[in-house]
This record gives C-alpha cells, sequence and structure tokens, in this order.
C-alpha cells in the first residue's frame, strides 16, 4: 500500500507540470473528437499524430496519445446517444439503449450517466492498472525467451479468438501482418529479406505508413461509396444531470461494468470494444426488467459505458508491464516507444518510473478533464455531429499526407501507403479485419527474435515450450481459446455479440 | 459447382492467402534456412508461409463446399470511382510537396479528393481547400515546426 502512494506520487510529479497536463488535455480533446466523428478512430488519429510526437519528450508524448484512446471513448457514446451512429466500435451497443432513450427526450441523462460511469469506471482502472503493475512486473522478469514467444502466441490467438468476424480469416490475417513485419534486414544475418533491392524497404515497412493506408485511406476510399446521409440529431439534449432514479439504477451496472471491463481489457484482443459487449449482455440477465433493454434502459448506457472506459484503460497493462500490445492502438503505443528510444517490456517501470507512473496517474487526470469536457460542453459536441463527411474526409486525408510525409519526407512512402490504403480497401471488400494484421506487424520481429534465442538456448530442442512451466501454461490457455471456438454454444453467442456490427 | 464461386469475398481472399504464403515460401527458401537450433533469415518467414498456404487452401475448399448466396457478387462491390479519386489525391500531394510547398499542394489535393464524390459542389470545394490550406499550414508548419516548405521553392 505504501509503495503504491509513492509510486503514485512520482506519476503525480511526471504528470502535473504545466506542459504535460497541456498535453493531456490536447489528447483527451482530440480523443473525443475522433470519437464523436464517425469514420475516424483512434488507431488512424494516433498512427497520424505519431510522427509529430518526434519532437516532444517521451512522457508528454505517451500521455498525449493515451488520451487519445480513452478520450475517444467517450466521443464516442455521445454519436451513439444522439445520432445512433457509433463513433466508436466500442460504442455499438451503447446505440440500442442510449439512442431509445434520446428519442424519449432523455438524451441528456444518458450523456450524462455515460460520463459519470466512464469517469468512475477511469478512475478503478487507473487503481487497477497501479496496483498490478508491480507484481506483474516481477514476474515478467522471469521471462526467457520462450516464455515471451509463447505469450506471444497465446495474444496473437486469443486476439484472433476473442475478435469479431470469420476465425480462419483473422488467423491469415495475422500471418500476412506477421510476414509483412520480417520486411527489412535480418538483424541476426544482416540479410535482406522481402526488399526486392529496393533501398527504403531495408530498414523495414514504417508502421506509420501501413497504418496509415489501411486506416485511414482505405477507410476513406469505404466510407465514400456508403450513402452519408445523416439520420435525425437530436435536438433537445435536455438536462445532463441524471434524476435520483437514474443513479439508483445505474449505480450496480457501473460497479459491475467497471470491474468486467477492467478484467476484460487485460485480455489481449478485448480492450473496449469485448468489454462493452460482455457487461450489455450481462446486464440484461440480471436486470429484473430485460423487456425494457433495447427501449431505453439507462442500465444498457450505464454498464457498457464505464466497461469500456475501463477495458481501454487496463488494456495499457500488458503494454506497460511486458512490452505486449493487446490490440491495433496498444500496438502503435509500442512504436511511439520504440521513436523515443524506449524499449517495451518489464524494465521500463525501474528504469524510467516517471514515465511509468506518470502515464498512469495521467489516465487519471484525463478522465477528470474529460468529465468536464463532456458534461457542461456537450453542446458543442453535438454541433460537429451535424458537419458532413464531404467536409471532414479531405480534412482526414491532408492529416494522413502530412503524417506519412514527415516519417522520413519521402515519396516512396507516400507511393507505400496508397498501396496499403487500397489493400485496406481490398480488404474490407474482402470481410477481412485488418486489426489482427496490424497486431501481427508489431509482433513479428520479436516472436522471431525470441524463437531464434530460445531455440539455440535449448540447442535446437522444440521441446523447451513445453517443458518451462509458465511457457507450457501460456500454451495450454491458448490450446484451450482454440477449444472454445469449437463448443458450439460460445459460437453462436460469438456469433451474436458480434451481429450489431 | 457454379463459376460464380469465384467472385466471391472469401474466395478471392483465399487466392490473396495462398498467394502470398506461396511467394513467403518461394522468396523464404531464397534465404539461407540454417537448422532449428540457428535458424537462418529463412526459417522463420518459411514457417509462416508454409501456414499461410495452408490455410489459404482451407478458407478456398471451404468456400467451394458452401456455395454462394446472391450478396455475395464481389466484383459489383467495388466503387472505382472514390477509389481512384482519393489514391490521386494523395500521390498528387506526395508529388507536389517538395517543389510547390504545403500550401499549394493542400489545395490541389482538397480540390482531387472532391473528386471521389459524384455530386460536386465546387464552390464549397474550393473554400475548403483554401481553408483546409490555411489550417494545414497555421497547425503543422507554425504549430508542429514541419519542414515542409510553405510556399513554392523557386
Amino acid at each position: 500500500m505504501e509503495d503504491l502512494v509513492s509510486h503514485l506520487a512520482v506519476g503525480v510529479d511526471a504528470a502535473v507540470t504545466w506542459q504535460n497536463l497541456l498535453y493531456c488535455f490536447v489528447g483527451v480533446l482530440l480523443g473525443t473528437l475522433v470519437g464523436v466523428l464517425p469514420g475516424l478512430g483512434p488507431v488512424a488519429t494516433i498512427a497520424m499524430l505519431l510522427p509529430v510526437t518526434y519532437g516532444l519528450p517521451p512522457v508528454s508524448a505517451l500521455i498525449m496519445l493515451s488520451g487519445i484512446y480513452y478520450g475517444a471513448q467517450y466521443g464516442g457514446s455521445t454519436a451513439a446517444i444522439l445520432v445512433n451512429l457509433p463513433g466508436e466500435s466500442s460504442s455499438v451497443v451503447t446505440c440500442l439503449d442510449g439512442h431509445a432513450l434520446a428519442k424519449k427526450g432523455r438524451a441528456g441523462a444518458a450523456l450524462g450517466i455515460a460520463a459519470i460511469g466512464s469517469f468512475f469506471a477511469g478512475t478503478v482502472s487507473t487503481l487497477v492498472v497501479a496496483a498490478a503493475a508491480v507484481p506483474l512486473a516481477a514476474f515478467a522478469l522471469k521471462f526467457g525467451p520462450a516464455e515471451y514467444f509463447s505469450l506471444m502466441l497465446l495474444g496473437l490467438i486469443a486476439a484472433v479468438v476473442l475478435a469479431q468476424g470469420d476465425v480462419l480469416k483473422a488467423i491469415a490475417m495475422t500471418l500476412l501482418g506477421l510476414l509483412l513485419g520480417l520486411v527489412g534486414v535480418d538483424v541476426n544475418s544482416g540479410d535482406e529479406r522481402f526488399t526486392f533491392g529496393i533501398p527504403e524497404l531495408a530498414e523495414g515497412i514504417s508502421f506509420v505508413v501501413i497504418s496509415m493506408g489501411i486506416f485511414g485511406i482505405g477507410e476513406i476510399i469505404a466510407n465514400l461509396e456508403r450513402d452519408h446521409h445523416r439520420t435525425q440529431i437530436v435536438e433537445r439534449v435536455g438536462s445532463v444531470l441524471p434524476t435520483r432514479e437514474d443513479y439508483r439504477r445505474a449505480w450496480k451496472p457501473v460497479v459491475r461494468g467497471s470491474a468486467l471491463g477492467s478484467i476484460m481489457g487485460v485480455l489481449p484482443g478485448g480492450g473496449a470494444m469485448l468489454s462493452s459487449f460482455a457487461s450489455y449482455m450481462l446486464e440484461k440477465r440480471l436486470s429484473k426488467h430485460p423487456e425494457e433493454f433495447g427501449k431505453g434502459a439507462i442500465e444498457g448506457v450505464a454498464g457498457p459505458e464505464s466497461a469500456n472506459n475501463a477495458g481501454a484503460q487496463t488494456s495499457f497493462i500488458p503494454l506497460l508491464v511486458m512490452g505486449l500490445p493487446s490490440n491495433a492502438v496498444m500496438a502503435l503505443m509500442i512504436g511511439a516507444m520504440m521513436i523515443h528510444g524506449i524499449v517495451p517490456g518489464p524494465q521500463v517501470m525501474t528504469e524510467r518510473p516517471d514515465l511509468f507512473w506518470g502515464v498512469i496517474v495521467s489516465m487519471w487526470i484525463g478522465n477528470i478533464l474529460l468529465l468536464l469536457l463532456n458534461l457542461p460542453l456537450v453542446g458543442i459536441w453535438v454541433r460537429l455531429l451535424s458537419i458532413p463527411y464531404r467536409i471532414l474526409y479531405p480534412a482526414i486525408l491532408l492529416f494522413c499526407c502530412i503524417g506519412v510525409f514527415s516519417v522520413n519526407n519521402s515519396l516512396f512512402d507516400v507511393l507505400l501507403a496508397v498501396g496499403f490504403g487500397l489493400l485496406g480497401y481490398l480488404f474490407i471488400k474482402l470481410r477481412c479485419e485488418p486489426a489482427p494484421l496490424l497486431l501481427g506487424f508489431v509482433l513479428g520481429p520479436l516472436m522471431e527474435e525470441n524463437l531464434r534465442r530460445a531455440m539455440l538456448l535449448s540447442r535446437g530442442d522444440p521441446t523447451v515450450f513445453f517443458t518451462r512451466p509458465i511457457s507450457a501454461s501460456l500454451l495450454i490457455f491458448a490450446v484451450l481459446l482454440l477449444a472454445l471456438l469449437a463448443l458450439p454454444h460460445f459460437r453462436s453467442t460469438r456469433k451474436v455479440a458480434f451481429a450489431e456490427d | 459447382m457454379p463459376i460464380k464461386v469465384i467472385n466471391t469475398p472469401d474466395f478471392v481472399s483465399g487466392l490473396l492467402f495462398l498467394a502470398a504464403g506461396i511467394s513467403g515460401i518461394a522468396l523464404g527458401s531464397s534465404y539461407a534456412v540454417g537448422n532449428a537450433m540457428r535458424m537462418g533469415p529463412g526459417y522463420f518467414p518459411l514457417i509462416l508461409g508454409g501456414a499461410l498456404t495452408l490455410l489459404g487452401l482451407v478458407v478456398l475448399v471451404r468456400c467451394l463446399k458452401l456455395g454462394v448466396t446472391e450478396e455475395d457478387n464481389l466484383l459489383a462491390s467495388f466503387r472505382w470511382r472514390p477509389a481512384l479519386f482519393v489514391v490521386l489525391s494523395v500521390v498528387v500531394f506526395g508529388l507536389l510537396a517538395q517543389e510547390l510547398g504545403l500550401l499549394l499542394a493542400t489545395v490541389v489535393m482538397t480540390l482531387v479528393s472532391g473528386l471521389a464524390r459524384t455530386e460536386i459542389h465546387f464552390p464549397e470545394l474550393l473554400g475548403l481547400s483554401v481553408g483546409l490550406a490555411a489550417f494545414g499550414v497555421a497547425v503543422f508548419s507554425f504549430g508542429l515546426g514541419l519542414t515542409l516548405p510553405i510556399l513554392p521553392v523557386v
């Protein structure tokens, strides 16, 4: 306990400077913005801003980038409640009851409960991250290359099993990402791989280029062909302060959602979206009047909104503690750390305590800022929602162009990004989820490195992955996850859970 | 077996995975493979390529077994206009930015990207391009110190 307090004090020192408060504010402001605007998500935004953070101190950069991710959870709920459009994939379920409430003229109460629930969840999960960090990092220090390899394998499998869509295609996309990650000079031998003699590819494909292409340009092309007539925006928001009855009905879902989200966020492939689905199903099952769900039950907003915020924050645990990304946003955060010369892993906590605890404390500060941004200023976001896509997409394209260009000032990167943009469009048409590809892309070189080291240490004996207890347990867990897919009950639940997408 | 099955998302993704897997194997085997203890640069790509080839085949076979439904027409689902002009606008920006500077490159980029839609409202598009150019210079050049020139380099 004393340790926790002293750690948080280090974090407060690092996070509460004028500069870092400013970057935290910019981060959550941008996060709310992209959360509100459909067609632009945190992955593309963080990718666009990565090159811009070159010049910042690493603490400020990470504080700002993480603010975008959890800020997007707040913004996503606003769009879901007011226009029935999930600004963020994690707000899909909020549409159901949030928009129903808005149609009844209770949009304000729904927004209020969503923001207050998210704040509560943010506070709880900040403490969870802080409390879990030290023991987990101590545990992670016992990890050798075999354990790391097994852990990454588990992470990739979990990401596939728990994600939406076709499992076979998701596995294939992961493998494709792993292969793409190997492009460039092999560190061990110095040989160039998959570069086709192109010197620009020797250092590998920049993940800014790949993510901006697929999630920025590809996404825009796909959005443009859909009809963009906006559904009626709710004019009357009403008071954003929920009634006593709302509080009475919502506090339990908020608490349960926070707990559920905190746990599910840690799972690889989990994070915000899965948490909100799980919470909605849980609340519906526990409710005394399940028939109200979908017609404006405040519990259906309170639970999932708390859960997605908690999940967004605890998904930082595997990243900060072990240097492993659990979803596409975290994969970009690894990139951000590497840009600043920080090798992600359990040593970050001891070598850069200011950075580690500073980011954690900033999450809580960010949540306070978000509460202020979202409740009194909700009118501004409502107006932003009426910006048509034809104005929006050239602006997003400009950010993509500048983002890609500023990595190396090279035309080659721009062309490569365009190529990945077309590929991203093709993936959308082929109904292949691109997030596992990005995860594989980031993990590819790490997996290969650890596989090589593990096999070298074991003198070429592959049983090492099964004879070391931690590694074996991780692999057993991975097999169990795959076995889940064979269960007919799980398959149908999985289908239902993602059907609304 | 209907010919139409070739024109479905699943079949084409299967082909794509198969092609990527086979190129992974082909290229991977041209590098030193080494052995299990001292893996060469070709070892891991070969594993990945092999797995991807296998999955591609599975996806293809599954596709042939399941058959097609009406809404699966892949080719008809493509819209060429947005793809063409979005791509063109980014390429144009990349070509122009170094010489013409950020201001003009942004204007041209916005105008080209506007063609991606079928209903074009030119006065609005022109206004948007000027607005975005001013915004881009203010935020990126003055605010964030982007190294691109602002005005044409003479």
